[in-house]
């Protein structure tokens, strides 16, 4: 207790000494966060002068070990540095798929060459991952992919086509699932590999949704060369690592509320209806479905912070992640439904600059891959289901 | 604070859980009810610790008591356990869940933690120790209306002597036909929908003037109406200041508040349990209903709700605890979201049994009465709503 205690001070003063004034305040909006890679630009000194000191202290991923990158912190020392972030309204230095989802399963998964050569450029954001999964007949089933590497002794080639990679336009490398064995059941013949974006036969292109801009891409592979050392774990054990991953994932997107904070919904509605004489939302149908949002939202934290503690007692079920990722979803959606109402017809502007090129339409439309993403709402149901109730199936 | 039991707060939710099962199930609940249309000659062991003029069993009361339940919040120097309200709530989830007619929240919250936080030297002296012992019971006359209003108050007290003249009716009062002494709070200066000028006083149930009239609810469990005409009191009853008891008022409710989100929480877990181990044997089309997607998913989503509301149980008898003055928030979600989880519980859970969730025989109908019932009491999901508006200032 003591010894947390001193380390808070630590934490503190050295927070107080090394993060830029400019990195105290919220960032305007997703591209405020380097995402790190060859392609990174960074919009300010500060952006840049915040990430390469808080790297040098491996506390862009403050829980992995210092051999690779990371701050070596016990998770009672994250949860400090994290509470004294907030504190301090300190933005985070670095995000990506990198940190979320590949270092997580090398760490799990990986041989310790592997670890070596990729988990510290991660953590110093040199190189960006994306994710090879999703693929144009296998979405919810995801297991069925098609995507085939072929043996050729010190090597693999790869064909097939991925779709949904997120940035894949902006990667450095790839972490992708592939087709081994065709000769097995669907789950037993995947393997996990890696390769560089940049290798001969890969191209992307760029998808665009219904909110007239989107990270996702399609990404073909023509005979990618891959060589045998970039596969991780098992050959035809690729499906383990993907589930242990999508959990990642679940909890990522469940719990995306909760890193980005955003401004209370209320105070929000205030500024934009005002207040009655009685000191209320002038309409009071709005009022209720913002006020009942707001409870949902405010148990919703409630319940990350209470997985997080069962989950540092080692009582947390594995599955517990579908149901974060599902209500965390769902909440997100109608967050942004009560945006636009609040909006009304001031928020349906899709150009301009009073609408900053419609980005509250934007984002509410992009909200809507919330529940699609990751895994959708009835597969995260269909897990809650089967793994921690215990129904059968069909 | 970590948002989970510690170990002496999970051993008492388990000795409780344990101590109700055994001794007083949802059996013991219908057959209090049946007792009361059937002649006096029953003879089954059940019945002879029921008395039927009480709509609970004393003796059971007498084993509460000799537990430490009974004193659950009343100070140890005045011979409870002087335990806090997360403790007091693994109590109220365990009667949730066996639906135990018990005047716990009546006596051993609400009218405990007046006393023990407000009441004077000699009323503690006087109640406190008889109430552990399971010797007094006390009971809250507040609501006038059919709908929880706490600010709505014209019950009068006129000065009068040296001291009080009472008249006025309540309604909903729990236990109050049995208790031995009334909390009532009145008037005693301003208008009747005023915030200022509410009195509280220690009334003696069976004082002259004092008509009361049991009311049997839909759930079995007990209330009454009474009415106070010309009610004699002394100034030694009040409690605390006389007009000043408007802020004493509210952190009672708070907690009482708190209890019953617990109670709701039982009522929906057991709800719940039931009906899962329900789906998993009922076989219709040759197999078991459980294995239906259109079940599993709304099986599933009930789930997380639950889940999400035991956190922010959870969080608002922690914050009773710890930071009593910014409690009523978290106090008023806790209470919406489990009125709002007990409510789709044993809606779910009737319809999922089908006819057999309809028949009085079956037990699953006595949760969703009572589930109605402690939904009303202190205020259901929309007055909570509206109150967290208003604390938030919207």
């Amino acid at each position: 207790m003591e010894e947390l205690q001193a380390f808070r001070e630590e934490v503190r003063a050295w927070l107080e000494e090394n993060c830029p004034p400019a990195m105290r305040m919220p960032p305007t909006g997703d591209d405020d966060i380097p995402w790190g890679g060859r392609r990174m630009r960074f919009t300010s000194g500060a952006q840049r002068l915040w990430l390469e000191r808080m790297a040098g202290r491996g506390w862009t991923v403050p829980e992995w070990p210092a051999e690779y990158g990371g701050g070596g912190l016990s998770p009672q020392q994250a949860a400090v540095l994290r509470e004294e972030m907030d504190l301090l309204g300190c933005r985070a230095p670095l995000q990506s798929f990198g940190i979320w989802m590949l270092g997580p399963a090398l760490l799990e998964y990986g041989s310790e060459a592997q670890k070596r050569r990729h988990l510290p450029p991660i953590a110093r954001g040199e190189i960006r991952w994306c994710q090879g999964y999703s693929e144009p007949n296998a979405g919810s089933d995801l297991a069925s992919l098609q995507t085939r590497a072929d043996d050729h002794g010190d090597h693999f080639l790869v064909n097939g086509q991925k779709v949904w990679t997120s940035y894949a336009d902006q990667a450095d490398w790839i972490f992708c699932l592939v087709r081994t064995d065709f000769s097995v059941s669907k789950h037993k013949g995947i393997s996990f590999v890696l390769f560089d974006m940049d290798s001969p036969g890969v191209t992307t292109r760029p998808l665009t949704l219904i909110s007239g801009k989107s990270p996702f891409c399609e990404t073909f592979f023509d005979d990618v060369r891959v060589e045998k050392s970039n596969l991780v774990g098992e050959m035809n054990g690729g499906w383990t690592i993907a589930k242990y991953l999508l959990t990642h994932e679940r909890d990522m997107i469940g719990a995306m509320g909760e890193r980005a904070r955003p401004p209370a919904l209320g105070d929000h509605a205030v500024r934009m209806l005002g207040l009655n004489e009685r000191g209320e939302l002038p309409e009071p149908v709005l009022r209720a479905d913002i006020a009942r949002f707001e409870i949902d939202e405010a148990a919703f934290r409630l319940l990350l912070e209470r997985s997080g503690a069962l989950a540092r007692e080692g009582k947390a079920d594995p599955a517990f992640s579908s149901v974060l990722k599902y209500y965390g979803a769902e909440l997100n959606k109608r967050r942004y439904e009560l945006l636009m109402a609040c909006g009304g017809s001031a928020a349906l502007e899709w150009e301009g600059e009073r609408s900053r090129d419609g980005e509250l339409a934007r984002e509410w439309l992009r909200s809507k891959a919330n529940s699609i993403e990751g895994g959708t709402a009835e597969v995260q149901l269909n897990v809650i289901s089967k793994r921690i109730l215990g129904l059968p199936d069909a | 604070m970590a948002l989970v039991l510690n170990q002496e707060q999970s051993m008492l939710r388990e000795s409780a859980l344990l101590f109700l099962k055994e001794n007083a199930p949802v059996a013991q609940l219908r057959a209090l009810r049946d007792r009361r249309d059937l002649s006096d000659d029953l003879s089954d062991d059940l019945s002879d610790d029921l008395n039927d003029d009480h709509g609970f069993s004393r003796d059971l009361w007498q084993r509460f008591a000799a537990m430490g339940f009974a004193g659950v919040l009343v100070p140890e120097s005045h011979g409870g356990m002087g335990l806090g309200q997360v403790e007091a709530g693994a109590i109220m989830e365990a009667i949730g869940r066996n639906l135990t007619a018990v005047p716990f929240f009546s006596t051993a919250v609400l009218g405990a933690t007046m006393l023990a936080r407000h009441g004077s030297a000699a009323q503690q002296e006087r109640c406190l120790p008889p109430l552990a012992r399971g010797d007094l019971l006390v009971a809250l006359a507040l609501d006038e209306g059919a709908r929880h209003a706490p600010q709505k108050l014209a019950l009068r007290a006129r000065p009068d002597g040296g001291g009080y003249r009472l008249d006025g009716e309540k309604t909903f009062v729990v236990d109050g036909h049995v208790a031995d002494l009334l909390i009532v709070a009145a008037r005693t200066a301003g208008d009747d929908m005023g915030q200022g000028g509410v009195t509280l006083f220690l009334v003696d149930g069976q004082a002259a003037g004092v008509t009361r009239e049991r009311t049997l609810m839909v759930d079995a469990h007990n209330a009454a109406r009474i009415r106070f005409e010309n009610v004699q009191v002394d100034a030694s009853v009040v409690i605390g200041e006389p007009g000043q008891g408007g802020p004493l008022l509210d952190g009672v409710l708070d907690i009482g508040r708190a209890a019953l989100a617990a109670e709701l929480l039982g009522i929906a877990g057991e709800a719940f349990e039931r009906t899962l181990s329900y789906l998993k044997e009922r076989r219709q089309f040759g197999q078991v209903i459980g294995a239906f997607q259109a079940l599993q998913h709304r099986a599933a989503s009930l789930y997380c709700e639950i889940e999400i509301t035991r956190a922010a149980v959870l969080h608002a008898q922690q914050q009773l605890d710890a930071a009593p003055g910014t409690a009523a928030p978290c106090v008023s979600a806790a209470k919406a979201r489990a009125g709002a989880s007990a409510t789709l519980a044993v809606q779910e859970a009737v319809q999922m049994h089908g006819g057999i969730g309809m028949t009085d025989e079956f037990e699953i109908g006595f949760f969703m009465k009572r589930a109605r019932v402690v939904e009303e009491l202190l205020g259901d999901a929309r007055f909570h709503a509206d109150r967290w508006g208003r604390l938030n200032g919207y």
